[in-house]
């Protein structure tokens, strides 16, 4: 038995000390292989007489299980071993920076992301947008809107003329988003609701002019509406646009061809620190024009100006998004530099509505 | 339109101080642009005396004053006005002092030598008129020590209002008094101008001949003035033009001036001495000339207005007055003209020749027809009282037209328009303040606007008139009714798709730009565009001065301006217009981008991960198609063709098209010669989207999406490698393949392409992988190696290749 006690003790230390998995397969075949120790010890078994294999097998027996036991638990550890020097061997340096992905870099132009936001304004107050083309005629864009030939207000447009066909019209670039009022309703039966967002043109430039810019206009046509609900809208607009609780505005008396009565609005503002902060101080910024749309315009598209009756606003879109995000210099909206872009720009997926806000 | 607070208040009784003026102003639609006071920048200047004048040791225009300033010992200034002298009492600015006609905040000067403690100043220097002949030359009599500006009644706001186009009554002090005295700030000073009594008859005629051509003077007013002692108008006279920017000249010419800026009323004067025979306003003809009085020369033709006589022309009827015939101080005998002109000649001719004149301002907008005669009498006044003379009878041609247009004025349209309740009463009280005139009794009454108020037309005006003075705050906020409860959708498809396509190219890493509609000439012609009809006829500048036929050359200059300032690897796009005619059908709406130097989508430049490189039309290809399947194109059914526009480089370019004739997004490497005419450096790669070529699809009856049609069969991929010509196309070989069993082929991937060592030379290896997916049972062995034999087949005989051994 002593035998068996020292091959025990021997192989147990022979396990414990494999440091590999290599060597302790080792360790098993020169004890549990064919020609192991243990496999010979085990071949004499035959050879015994009964009462010795009546000692011996047992024995044997537990030192085999006794031996795998323990060449499997090692091998458990080594394996661990090996996993952990394999995990420390990977390492990598986490702290390296990556690339920025397109959607973190992609930006949508300040006048996109304004007009989606009057859109999801307006169309809660159930308005549509309709649009026009830049080319028009003359007599859309002034004479239908009761701009008289000759007239100083005509010429107080600054108009970009194409060059007279034969028959004599001269086309022009629109100086306004109007002239999509009279389509709308030469088109469209009352009750009308619509806002016309697009490019307008004018031939002038300085610090604050660009020779084209963006408007909306608002139109609403049908029998009741006045000019409190103009009034309405507007506030509303400037508040949801704004994104401020309330906002004093003031209407002024002024005068457009195509509306009577019509106003220019003012909206409170604050000019005592850096930047302008609209909604609150002391301070008017006028902001738009507006008015009842001219019975003549109505007459204009066909319609009876007692029976119907309606009112219009127009404004600049660049000029509200200046005013809202901070922007100081007209001329730089259509100058595509990248890094004003990526500053005054926004998010792809930061789609405006009104039940996530409209800029946060 | 300016004018003072004291001048206003020779109109308007009121107790109201300035800021409540100019509120009110504001609110009645009188915008308010500025409110100045000369005295505030002035204040530090005063008057003093010249005591010696000596020359300058070191200059002979120079001299060295010393100028008692009303306290302390006199200083040394060093002067070289021609007319400084001993005795001459002007205005002196000291060290600190800030001249605003030179901006220089003055310091002790050492001037060839001689000290100089200050500035004797003009009246250029000190922004009171344009002359610099000389220093100002005060009376003998003024104040030595007080402040200049207190002295000469400078200390008086100017307000300066921006008339909108429709009020020429206010374009008078009288007009705006009576309009703030409707508004409730106080009472109008009623005017009244008696009728002088001429003691012969005028000796110059005038008629009107237009023969059959339409008149453009309708009436006209003349009055002979003898024996006037012209000369400088009193001080009360200069100080109120001077005030509101108008350089006094001689006593008659003033007065015309004046009553242009107290009335709304432009007058003009002849020396009458220099007028021969009678006057005649007529056209003028083709060769005729005026020297005008703001020393310019105008060619006339018939489309312009003018006052002729015996020596010809002599003015350019209601616009300005001709050199040869003006006052000066030398006159003696005067004509004082006033007229009424037709408001769109004034307009054309003062656009023809380029004049713009305070008369042409007032008579473009349609003065008070009505006051032609009343404005000649209120002229005559001034000129007897302040040159004395004897007046004519005043004569007048033409006839002052009837203006009247009484309207039919139901009171309940003040409520239908403005939303406001007003009383008759207050409506009444209202409109006969503004001087209109109102009969009749009940709902509805006559409505008639007083003669200075051409704007006037029908029921809105009248509303407008009452809802501005009674204050526009008075307007209650009417909430406008919903229309149904849950919004509707508002776009139309076209909107839709521009904006999913604008967001679609923003998520790849796109910069949205707004570029000018307009471009260079040369650019549009390169890119297709160019022609006539789509040129402006008065471009703001030649780099913008065509519509634009296409959305890239403004990205590629843009790209190209970043590159510039440093950044050259830029992704841009633009979601906009482009003209291919004038006719609305003309203008399309395209999403188009460019991408330069290494700006692919997944970053640019070096990077530890991996340097990027260059961008190539693959890059332009994903984009296009992507921003297609956004805008919900089918993008399986895409066909690409290799015809894209010659701006593209030709090996490198492509379009997408559903169908040969419907393409529907062109993407490419830009051509070096496109590159070269807009002077841009590449790589460039860009692609346009034309959003309006996608059909509209067929709207379907619900929204529902189907059932899914998911195998619970393992799917088989079995991988092919041909080796065909060079020139067959990827598309040709997939397409082939995919035909080959479409009930079992789910999808055909091109893994890999090969040409060199073990590929004929003009031959290449396109390698697919092809997954089949089983619907009805697991494939047998049999079964899978049919179908490959019929991918085999289909490809050898579309592409003419061979499966690789």
């Amino acid at each position: 038995m002593s035998n068996l006690d020292t091959l025990e003790s021997d192989l147990l230390a022979a396990i414990e000390g494999a440091e590999t998995e290599t060597a302790l397969e080792e360790v098993r075949v020169q004890s549990l292989g064919k020609k192991g120790k243990i496999s010979e010890q085990m071949k004499t078994l035959g050879k015994m007489t009964p009462d010795e294999r009546q000692v011996m097998g047992p024995a044997l027996n537990g030192l085999k299980a006794k031996i795998t036991d323990a060449i499997a638990a090692r091998k458990e550890v080594l394996a661990a071993a090996a996993l952990e020097s394999r995990l420390a061997s990977e390492k990598v340096d986490v702290t390296l920076p990556l690339r920025p992905s397109p959607a973190d870099t992609g930006r949508i132009h300040p006048v996109s992301q304004v007009i989606d936001e009057l859109t999801a304004i307006f169309a809660d107050m159930g308005f549509s947008i309709a649009e026009g083309p830049d080319i028009e005629t003359d007599e859309l864009n002034f004479t239908a809107l009761n701009f008289p030939e000759g007239h100083p207000a005509r010429e107080m447009h600054d108009t970009f003329f194409f060059n007279e066909k034969e028959d004599g019209e001269r086309l022009l670039l629109r100086t306004h988003t109007s002239p999509v009022q009279i389509r709308t309703m030469r088109n469209q039966e009352p009750p009308i609701r619509v806002i016309i967002p697009g490019r307008t043109y004018r031939c002038d430039s300085d610090q604050t002019h660009t020779p084209m810019f963006h408007q909306v206009e608002g139109l609403v046509i049908d029998k009741e509406s006045h000019f409190g609900h103009l009034k309405w809208v507007l506030q509303e607009f400037c508040k949801a646009f704004f994104e401020v609780d309330d906002i004093k505005m003031r209407f002024r008396p002024s005068f457009f061809p195509f509306t009577e009565p019509s106003m220019e609005v003012d909206i409170q503002c604050d000019r005592s620190g850096g930047e302008v902060k609209i909604g609150e101080g002391e301070g008017w910024l006028e902001i738009l024009g507006c008015g009842m749309v001219h019975p003549n315009v109505i007459r204009n598209c066909g319609l009876d100006p007692d029976v119907y009756q309606g009112f219009a606003w127009g404004m600049g879109i660049d000029r509200i998004a200046m005013l809202k995000y901070g922007m100081p210099d007209l001329r730089a909206f259509f100058d595509a530099d990248v890094r004003w872009i990526q500053h005054y720009g926004f998010r792809p997926l930061d789609l405006p509505t009104l039940f996530g806000g409209l800029s946060s | 339109m300016k004018f003072t607070l004291s001048w206003l208040k020779d109109y308007l009784e009121t107790d109201a101080g300035l800021e409540e003026i100019v509120e009110r102003l504001n609110m009645i639609g009188l915008e308010v642009e500025e409110v100045t006071n000369r005295a505030d920048r002035l204040k530090p200047f005063r008057i003093a005396k010249v005591l010696e004048a000596e020359q300058h040791p070191n200059a002979d225009r120079l001299r060295v004053l010393k100028v008692d300033t009303g306290e302390g010992d006199p200083i040394q200034i060093v002067c070289g006005a021609p007319n400084a002298r001993a005795g001459l009492v002007g205005v002196l600015g000291k060290p600190g002092d800030y001249v605003p006609g030179l901006d220089v905040t003055l310091s002790v000067g050492k001037i060839r030598d001689v000290e100089s403690f200050g500035m004797m100043c003009s009246e250029r220097e000190l922004e009171l008129s344009d002359e610099h002949t000389g220093i100002i030359d005060l009376p003998g009599d003024a104040p030595v020590g007080m402040a200049y500006a207190e002295w000469a009644g400078l200390d008086e706001p100017v307000i300066e209002i921006s008339l909108t186009p429709n009020r020429p009554d206010c374009t008078g002090v009288y007009g705006i008094a009576r309009d703030l005295a409707a508004a409730g700030l106080g009472t109008l000073k009623e005017r009244s101008h008696e009728q002088i009594r001429g003691s012969y008859a005028c000796p110059v005629g005038v008629t009107l001949d237009f023969g059959d051509t339409k008149p453009m003077c309708k009436a006209f007013g003349l009055r002979m003035v003898k024996g006037v002692k012209n000369g400088p108008s009193p001080k009360w006279l200069q100080d109120r033009l001077t005030a509101i920017g108008l350089r006094p000249i001689n006593i008659l010419v003033d007065i015309t001036n004046y009553i242009t800026f107290d009335q709304g009323r432009p007058l003009h004067v002849f020396d009458a001495d220099k007028v021969k025979g009678n006057l005649v306003v007529r056209r003028g003809k083709a060769g005729e000339t005026l020297e005008g009085l703001n020393g310019k020369s105008y060619e006339l033709d018939d489309t312009i207005c003018v006052i002729s006589d015996d020596n010809g022309v002599e003015s350019l009827g209601g616009i300005l007055g001709g050199e040869p015939s003006g006052c000066t101080e030398e006159t003696v005998n005067v004509l004082i003209e006033s007229a009424l002109w037709d408001e769109d000649a004034i307009a054309a001719t003062g656009r023809k020749l380029g004049v713009n004149t305070d008369a042409r301002y007032r008579f473009e907008r349609g003065v008070d027809p009505d006051y032609m005669m009343p404005g000649l009498e209120y002229a005559t006044r001034m000129v007897l009282d302040l040159t004395g003379g004897e007046p004519s009878e005043a004569i007048q041609a033409g006839s002052v037209p009837d203006h009247s247009n009484i309207v039919d004025f139901p009171y309940s349209e003040i409520k239908r328009l403005s939303g406001v309740d007003v009383t008759t009463a207050e409506a009444n009280v209202t409109l006969k303040a503004l001087g209109f005139w109102i009969s009749g009794a009940g709902d509805t009454v006559k409505v008639a606007a007083p003669s200075w108020r051409p704007d006037i037309e029908g029921k809105a005006d009248i509303v407008e008139e009452v809802v501005r003075i009674i204050g526009l705050d008075r307007v209650p906020l009417t909430p406008l009714p919903r229309i149904g409860t849950v919004g509707q959708k508002v776009l139309t498809p076209g909107q839709i798709r521009r904006d999913k396509a604008r967001r679609a190219l923003a998520v790849r890493g796109f910069n949205e730009a707004v570029t000018w509609s307009f471009i260079a000439k040369e650019h549009a012609e390169h890119f297709g565009g160019g022609n006539a009809a789509l040129a402006l006829a008065n471009p703001i500048s030649t780099e913008m001065s065509d519509m634009r036929p296409s959305l890239l050359p403004g990205l590629l200059l843009a790209a190209q301006r970043n590159a510039d300032r440093g950044f050259g690897d830029v992704a841009l796009f633009e979601v906009g217009q482009v003209f291919l005619d004038d006719t609305p059908e003309g203008q399309k709406t395209v999403a188009a981008g460019v991408r330069r130097g290494t700006a692919k989508m997944m970053g640019a430049g070096r990077h530890w991960s991996g340097a990027s490189d260059d961008v190539d039309v693959f890059d332009a290809k994903a984009d296009a198609e992507a921003a297609l399947a956004a805008i919900g194109a089918p993008v399986e059914k895409l066909q690409v063709y290799t015809d894209a526009p010659d701006t593209f480089h030709p090996g490198r370019s492509g379009c997408l098209k559903l169908g040969p004739k419907n393409t529907l997004a062109v993407f490419g490497e830009i051509h070096p010669r496109t590159l070269a005419t807009l002077d841009v450096e590449g790589p460039v790669v860009g692609f346009e989207i034309f959003l309006d070529a996608l059909p509209q699809p067929k709207s379907k009856g619900g929204r529902s999406k189907g059932a899914l049609n998911a195998s619970h069969l393992m799917p088989v991929r079995r991988d092919f490698a041909f080796l065909v010509s060079k020139d067959i196309s990827a598309e040709t070989l997939l397409k082939a393949a995919r035909g080959a069993e479409k009930s079992l082929i789910a999808d055909v991937t091109l893994f890999d392409i090969y040409q060199g060592q073990g590929v004929p030379e003009d031959q290449k290896s396109v390698a697919i992988d092809v997954l089949l997916q089983p619907r009805q049972k697991t494939l047998t062995d049999e079964e899978i190696d049919a179908v490959a034999k019929k991918i085999v087949a289909n490809v050898e005989k579309a592409t003419g290749g061979v499966l690789r051994g």
